[in-house]
Formats: C-alpha cells, sequence, structure tokens
C-alpha cells in the first residue's frame, strides 16, 4: 500500500504536519519514546522519536532539541501552534521506553527506558498536556503509526502483533 | 562530532586491528564449537549517524537475534553479538541438532542454547581484546533479546547520545564455511574509552 502523506520520523528526531490524512511514522522504538501530540479540531499532529531525558548532560557542541525529551516536547509544541494548534486542545500518547535487556544490579543508564517515559510524562503534565494513552515500559521494542485523520495511534511489535491505542 | 572527527586514519587502522583480534578469537571459538571451519571478513569501523546504524543488518525493522553485555572497566563500552533469525535456526541445528519448526518461536531451551553459544563468544571477544590492550575490561551477565534491529541497537547508543548524533561501530562480520550462518560483532566503545584504547596501545592520542 502506497501512503500519499507519510511522514518518517528518524531517531532523534521530531516531525510536524497539518491536515488530517497527515500520518507520522517511526520504526524500532526500544528505549527511545514516541512522543505523539495532537490537536484534532485544527488537525495538527506531532511526533517526536526521543532518546535521552534530559539535555543538561548534553555534552554536544550544537545540540540536537529533538533527542531529549525536555527540549524536543516544548519545540514540538511550539511547531504545533505555528501550525495552527491551541494548547488547549492539545493531546498527547506515549509508545515505548521499553527495558530491551534485562540486567541484575542495573544502573540508571540501563534503566533509561522507564526515565525516558517519567520526563516525558512529568513535562506533559507541566505543559497540562493530557495523555489520553499509552503503551510504554515492558521488554519489546515497538514501530508506532500515527494517523491524523482518527487521532489512531498503530503500535506493531515482534512478540505482541498490532494495537491501536 | 568533534571526537569522532579527530580521529586519523591510522588510528581507525588501530581500531579495526582490536576488532579483528577480537572477532578472531570468537571466530575461533565458534569454528571448535561446530567443528567446521568459520571465516571472517575484515573488521568494519564504521563512524555511522545513528539512523544508519542498522544498514547493515537489513534496517531498522529486521528482527534479529541479539546478545548484549556492557563491558565495565577502565575502557567501558557495549558489545552485542547479533544472528539473523535464518543464521539461528541453522546455528541451532548445525551445533545442538535442534530443529526449529515454528519461525519466529524460540522455546526455552533453544533460547539458552543461543545465549549460551552468544556468552562464549562474546566472552572470548572481550578476554582476547583485554589481553591485547592490557585493560581491565569485564563483561555485565550478557542478556538476550529477539526484536527489531533499531529497538536493540539504539540501546548502545546511549553513551554516545550525550556527545552527538553519529558512533563508531567496529563491526566484523563472519560467515560459516559454506555461509550459512552469519553473523555480527558489534563493539561500541564509550566516547571516553577512545583515549585509553590508544594509550594503552603506544598510539599517540591528541
Amino acid at each position: 500500500m502506497i501512503v500519499e502523506n507519510l511522514i518518517k520520523v528518524g531517531m532523534a528526531d521530531l516531525k510536524v504536519v497539518l491536515g488530517k490524512d497527515g500520518i507520522l511514522k517511526t520504526t524500532g522504538l526500544g528505549s527511545c519514546v514516541g512522543v505523539i501530540l495532537y490537536d484534532q479540531t485544527n488537525g495538527v499532529a506531532g511526533m517526536a522519536h526521543v532518546m535521552l531525558p534530559n539535555s543538561i548532560i548534553a555534552r554536544e557542541g550544537i545540540m540536537n532539541i529533538a533527542k531529549y525529551a525536555d527540549t524536543a516536547i516544548p519545540d514540538m509544541l511550539e511547531r504545533m501552534i505555528k501550525l495552527g494548534a491551541n494548547q488547549g486542545r492539545m493531546i498527547a500518547k506515549l509508545a515505548g521506553g521499553a527495558q530491551m535487556f534485562a540486567f541484575s544490579g542495573t544502573s540508571d543508564t540501563m534503566r533509561i527506558g522507564p526515565r525516558n517515559v517519567e520526563t516525558c510524562k512529568e513535562i506533559l503534565n507541566k505543559l497540562q498536556i493530557p495523555i489520553r494513552a499509552e503503551d510504554t515500559g515492558a521488554n519489546y521494542g515497538r514501530t508506532i503509526e500515527f494517523h491524523n485523520s482518527t487521532g489512531m495511534l498503530l503500535i506493531r511489535s515482534v512478540q505482541q502483533g498490532v494495537k491501536e491505542i | 562530532m568533534d571526537l569522532l572527527k579527530q580521529l586519523a586514519e591510522f588510528q581507525l587502522d588501530v581500531l579495526k586491528e582490536v576488532g579483528n583480534i577480537g572477532a578472531g578469537h570468537a571466530a575461533t571459538a565458534l569454528s571448535k564449537m561446530l567443528d567446521r571451519p568459520v571465516d571472517m571478513k575484515i573488521p568494519q569501523v564504521n563512524i555511522l549517524p545513528f539512523e544508519e546504524i542498522t544498514n547493515s543488518l537489513g534496517g531498522s525493522e529486521e528482527v534479529v537475534i541479539a546478545i548484549f553485555l556492557r563491558v565495565v572497566g577502565e575502557a567501558p563500552g557495549n558489545m552485542f553479538f547479533i544472528l539473523t533469525q535464518e543464521s539461528a535456526k541453522k546455528l541451532l541445528t548445525n551445533m545442538a541438532g535442534i530443529e526449529i519448526e515454528q519461525d519466529g518461536v524460540y522455546s526455552e531451551m533453544e533460547i539458552s542454547a543461543l545465549q549460551e553459544i552468544g556468552n562464549i563468544l562474546v566472552g572470548s571477544y572481550l578476554s582476547s581484546l583485554a589481553d591485547f590492550t592490557r585493560l581491565s575490561m569485564s563483561p555485565t551477565v550478557p542478556s538476550l533479546a529477539i526484536d527489531m534491529a533499531g529497538a536493540i541497537l539504539s540501546y548502545g547508543l546511549i553513551q554516545f547520545g550525550e556527545m552527538g548524533d553519529h558512533a563508531l561501530l567496529i563491526d566484523t562480520k563472519f560467515l560459516e564455511g559454506d555461509h550459512e550462518v552469519e553473523g555480527h560483532f558489534f563493539f561500541i566503545p564509550d566516547p571516553e574509552s577512545f583515549e585509553k584504547i590508544f594509550r594503552s596501545l603506544g598510539v599517540p592520542f591528541e
């Protein structure tokens, strides 16, 4: 099936779309989190594939704001508002943040998935954006596809098949 | 990213040698287990954007079997031993006489056999590396996952994530005698580890 308006979101990347026919997709979410914001009334949606919770730890010269939850979510929000979205109408969906490998005596780095999810929730809470649905945690990878026409988030995984939230 | 751009050609060659020695020992161990010859390709040292890290495995959504361990000690990093599903089946059949009947479904016994093979291989990779560099490098208990390549490998990029959007990956591909089994060793040293590896081998660094 060829989808006309499919927008791919890479790792540590974010995209926004205006229009009901927009579909946002990102593949292979492990400990990373896919954050979706959408405003159905105005037909604006955004998806970020965040890798790390907090940009405080960044040691890079030119920072990629799409990589960190604390910079990606506000930036996505701003871009969506520019496309005509209303913050008060926005709804969020979350997927990913898995713990891909099991370890005894897990250090903080190894717990990166759950930490990513916690941070995303804190940020959304501060921005007063409700989380309508989530499929986070566990120990498996996810590919996600958001359909702006219906607000449906399709989640594909190897063990669990396809589900919709 | 600055650190990776600084690396000169001869330093990349040193890292290739690191991959060569590690994977060479692992290939010997595999060859003994299978009682068949195992060929190894010349290691590739690639500095790749995160998006392209799964390319040599067939893309982000390709389902692979991975043994992951974290290297701790003086030169920390992440190590993966990765097999395609097809190769895992062949490996189980050739080695343990186990035939997998259903695609993508593994019994506890098959998982534990794969885990043990992975343990032996990454263990021999790592111990030869530690001998060669005379750095203390010890493995955490290896862990196995069967999942999308992107979901698995992104886990090894967290340390690089703080530095930029590229990672240095030492990729060694090996093939069993008649090319039925194909596997990859990925060693992703933490950004801090390069200096230690080079120093210990007497390679000038900055």
